[in-house]
């Protein structure tokens, strides 16, 4: 029930190209890029911060990798992997500011 | 910076507004603002056609002039995409039908979340209208190293800007005066045009640097919290034992509360019936209003009980995290985690339940949970599974002294119910209630204490709403019961049970109940018991002309007389599926803003309970003769 557990560790995908951000591992923070998601959901993430250009970190995941939760812009929010891939991220090498 | 200055560009001065719209995202701390504004003076009721709730509540102005608050949704965005959205914008630009358009806007911000909630202020202001702008959360912008130069703000948006606390009730001031020195329409200041809500979020963070804002930390403990709160193994098990908590607290505590209650409201109905002279009057007054009044009053301790608990997880910010933990599961049944508290105290009860599902924003699983909230084992199932199943059911032992056959028989009309609401979930969200478009995005506030006034004042909001709005129609349905077991009179006194309405409707029904087992007296138990399930053991009672409290040994006995065990199996499948409770359906049209969805609902579920029960009829009668 609860305590399903699934383990998917997605290989380490290599910086500066672009990535869904599904592929960051918890801690990491990106760039944000595109939001390939119907234009109402988009419209949602983009007020609760989810705009392109801002730094997005992964915060923490749910027990069983799903939902995670990011930060971006000093708001947090739960989504679930089935956004999140579809949303793009652009790596960054050093730790982003003010996270 | 001063704290308590209103930041005004050009003040001036004239008569007060009349109307004006509060406005402002989820976790703004609108409500409370609200709340601590109106002091609760305030009325609840739903917008024309939809199902979103609205609060008009009423506040003295500076002058002593008494203005109108409409509490409006709370929304990210102006864009009517949703129909909280809609419903926002339709008051504010003065087309909802019945509510007078605003003079003048306030809109409610968290300062500590300046630049996402800013989009909210630019396109509010773009109205037109005169606005006032509350920077909410003053303490916390200030205890975690927050600041920002309202003077500045004010200037960038053309507005008066102030910083408030609404849970210090620091700078409230700052409202007084906005609603009786403000002119009916000032010059609005022109905002830069930004069309996409990039452009907007852009034209934020420029704003909120121009006022030198600066974003506070993150609080430590909410993220010491989280690390516990969502961790992969203690996550799980602290959210169990809440859930157990949550459960042990309206099972454990609010039933015997419920119980003290209904027996004072006995005692008293029975003092009051001596002091009136016997017949109708005394029958009506005491059987129809008073009896009528209790069915309602019984449910408040359970329901303010279980707001105390949803109350405390909400405010504190835990019952966001549980939908995280939660939604994995729930969403194998096409619901997401926000249902599961609901779904949870169902379980006690199915009123506060339904009311609780308030919870979830998304309109159509907020749907589809209060469709399936009913087929959870209530409470009020209890008492006619105890008595069938003592009855027909021998206790053996199955599990050494752990299980009886007793007990494992309730058990698994627990989990018959338990499976019939996933399948309901699984057929509405594949079918009439899908909803590809509203997928699970979730904020996570920091954690806070909840204040004893924040709740206190959510126990008193939804106790009005349930003994004002479901009240009535509760009361209505059990008048109507009451004249049905008192009509026809013979010689100006009420008859027999056998010959009264509600034995006749059991007649009527006695061919289409017939194919259960069920004769035209357990027909009668079925009408009557509409009223609340448990009804249908006093009517059998009295049916059978034994007092089902002391004589429960007689009354099994009758019923054994009268059941074959078949039809004891069928009663119970019956009693697990079908929606026989008045309070419920009262509160689903409530909840729903129309008889739509309960008629939906009592149907399908009566549906469901007549070919299940005729199922088991026909299973176990092959087996047990």
């Amino acid at each position: 029930m609860i305590f399903n557990f699934r383990f998917r560790r997605r290989t380490q995908p290599a910086s500066g190209r672009a990535n869904a951000l599904a592929d960051l591992q918890v801690g990491e923070s990106a760039v944000l890029g595109d939001l390939k998601l119907a234009p109402a959901i988009a419209e949602h993430l983009m007020n609760l911060g989810f705009v392109p250009g801002l730094v997005v970190k992964v915060l923490r995941s749910g027990p069983g990798g799903d939902p995670r939760v990011y930060r971006v812009d000093g708001t947090e929010v739960a989504i679930r992997r089935d956004l999140s891939q579809n949303i793009d991220v652009e790596l960054i090498g050093a730790p982003a500011f003010g996270d | 910076m001063s704290c308590h200055a209103v930041a005004t560009p050009e003040q001036e001065a004239g008569t007060s507004y009349r109307t004006v719209a509060v406005i402002g995202p989820p976790n703004s701390g609108k409500t409370t603002l609200f709340n601590r504004l109106t002091k609760l003076h305030q009325k609840v009721g739903n917008f024309p056609g939809v199902t979103v709730e609205h609060h008009t509540g009423y506040v003295r102005d500076a002058n002593g002039e008494e203005v109108a608050l409409i509490d409006l949704p709370g929304v990210y965005s102006l864009t009517p995409k949703s129909e909280d959205e809609k419903v926002a914008v339709d008051v504010l630009t003065g087309q909802m039908p019945g509510t007078a358009p605003p003079d003048a806007v306030i809109v409610v911000l968290n300062s500590t979340n300046l630049h996402t909630h800013l989009v909210l202020a630019a396109r509010v202001i773009a109205l037109g209208k005169p606005t006032l702008v509350l920077l909410n959360m003053a303490d916390e912008l200030r205890k975690q190293g927050g600041d920002v130069d309202v003077l500045s703000l004010a200037r960038e948006l053309g507005t008066p800007v102030a910083l408030v606390s609404a849970t210090t009730g620091e700078g409230l001031i700052a409202v007084q005066n906005f609603l009786s020195s403000a002119t009916p329409s000032p010059e609005p200041i022109e905002l830069p045009v930004m069309g996409s809500t990039r452009g907007y979020r852009e034209w934020a963070v420029r704003v909120g640097t121009n006022a030198g804002y600066r974003r506070p930390a993150t609080p430590v403990w909410t993220a010491r919290l989280d690390s516990l709160f969502l961790h992969r193994v203690w996550g799980p098990i602290i959210f169990l034992l809440v859930v157990i908590g949550v459960f042990q607290t309206i099972f454990a505590l609010g039933q015997p509360l419920s119980n003290l209650f209904q027996a004072f409201l006995d005692t008293t109905g029975a003092a009051l019936g001596r002091h009136l002279p016997q017949g109708m009057f005394q029958s009506l007054l005491i059987n129809g209003v008073w009896k009528g009044t209790g069915s309602v009053l019984v449910f408040l301790p359970q329901i303010l009980l279980l707001f105390l608990v949803i109350g405390i997880l909400e405010d504190s910010g835990y019952l966001s995290r549980a939908a995280v933990i939660a939604d994995r599961t729930m969403s194998r049944v096409g619901l997401n985690g926000k249902s599961f508290i609901p779904l949870l105290s169902a379980y006690a009860c199915a009123v506060p339940a339904i009311m609780a599902t308030r919870t979830i924003e998304n309109k159509r699983d907020r749907i589809a949970t209060i469709l399936i909230a009913p087929f959870m084992t209530c409470s009020a199932r209890l008492p006619v599974y105890t008595m069938v199943i003592a009855a027909f059911l021998p206790e053996h032992r199955l599990l050494g002294p752990f299980l009886g056959t007793r007990a494992a028989a309730m058990l698994s009309l627990y989990v018959l119910g338990f499976l019939m609401a996933v399948a309901t979930a699984r057929l509405l969200k594949s079918t009439v209630l899908k909803s590809k478009d509203a997928p699970f995005i979730l904020e996570m506030p920091p954690y806070r204490w909840p204040t004893p006034q924040g709740l206190g004042l959510r126990l008193v909001d939804r106790g009005k709403a349930f003994l004002y709005r479901a009240g009535t129609v509760i009361m209505l349905v059990s008048l109507l019961l009451w004249a049905a077991t008192n009509f026809p009179m013979h010689h100006g006194k009420p008859p027999q049970v056998q010959d009264s309405v509600v034995a006749k409707l059991g007649h009527a029904i006695e061919p289409v109940i017939r194919p259960l087992g069920f004769d035209w007296k357990i027909g009668v138990g079925l009408v009557t018991s509409v009223a609340a399930r448990e009804v249908i053991i006093a009517t059998l009672g009295t049916l059978h002309g034994v007092d089902p409290e002391s004589h429960a040994t007689d009354l099994q006995a009758a019923l054994r007389h009268e059941l074959a065990p078949a039809g004891a199996a069928a009663l119970l499948v019956f009693f697990a599926f079908a929606m026989q409770c008045m309070s419920t359906i009262a509160v689903v049209r409530r909840e729903t803003n129309g008889w739509k969805w309960p008629i939906v609902q009592f149907t399908y579920m009566t549906l469901v309970a007549y070919v299940a029960a005729f199922a088991t009829y026909n299973i176990v009668g092959y087996f047990v003769r």
